[in-house]
């Protein structure tokens, strides 16, 4: 129906050492809420991205539950406190199993 | 004489048409999740165990000109330290076909718990945020958006 789900994600440079920074992500999703109906009366499949999670170096920073209240092509923002360096990996997971990931290396100075 | 015939058949294919339009307004609302649902999801999570108010802040607008992308913050007050955080945060909307909205799982990774993102709002209504905090104490808080066009799409 639509292209493969691409995510887009920022996160600030020059982080120091202690430092709280802000990562925003975006993905293009349609987010099918299940709750519409076509134009043939009958209900749409819910197609939705469920999950968002975050780690660094393999640990657990932060992570989602989306419903179906959550609109088309997701923003999501979370806060990251990096005390080394190392890799953000963050993942979306969709209704239909796929899955799609986003990678960022932090440098801490 | 045809003319009454004709009018009153037409009359009652406009009520007809008049009395479905209404159906189809009841019906979706009649499966509309109301406060009561959104207790029994929070209920279902954590037993009816006391809530206090406050600490978290819930950025939401008062007045959404859109239903479809409507933006939430939610931001709660923690040291986010190993021994004291923010373990999850519940979002719920009480005019929506369905309550959940979303859940929010920070970390002492995280540096401060708060995070972003857009929903969908079917008509005016409350949103009702849970935190649960490390020590497993629970804290609330709710919010109105008033929406001007719903976000139900068709």
């Amino acid at each position: 129906m639509s292209t493969r789900p691409t995510p887009r994600v920022r996160v600030p440079g020059n982080i120091k050492a202690g430092d709280i920074v802000e990562v925003k992500t975006l993905i293009s999703h349609e987010m099918e809420s299940g709750q519409r109906r076509g134009q043939d009366g009958k209900p749409i499949p819910r197609k939705i991205i469920n999950r968002f999670t975050a780690t660094f170096n393999g640990k657990p920073v932060f992570d989602a539950d989306w419903h179906a209240a959550i609109s088309a092509n997701p923003y999501q923002s979370f806060f990251f406190k990096p005390s080394e360096n190392g890799e953000l990996k963050m993942v979306w997971k969709d209704d239909d199993g796929a899955e799609y990931t986003a990678t960022s290396r932090i440098t801490v100075s | 004489m045809a003319g009454p015939v004709v009018y009153r058949t037409r009359r009652n294919v406009l009520h007809m048409a008049a009395l479905a339009a209404a159906a189809s307004v009841i019906a979706p609302s009649l499966s509309k999740a109301d406060s009561k649902a959104v207790e029994a999801e929070i209920k279902k999570l954590y037993d009816g165990k006391a809530m206090a108010e406050g600490r978290i802040k819930l950025d939401v607008p008062q007045i959404a000109e859109n239903g479809l992308v409507v933006p939430i913050t939610v931001d709660v007050e923690s040291p986010m330290t190993e021994q004291n955080f923010v373990k999850a945060v519940h979002v719920y909307a009480d005019g929506n076909p369905l309550p959940g909205v979303l859940t929010f799982r920070f970390s002492p990774l995280s540096g401060r718990a708060s995070a972003s993102t857009r929903m969908r709002l079917a008509q005016t209504q409350n949103i009702v945020a849970v935190a649960e905090m490390s020590d497993g104490s629970l804290f609330t808080t709710k919010a109105e958006v008033k929406v001007t066009i719903g976000g139900c799409g068709g």
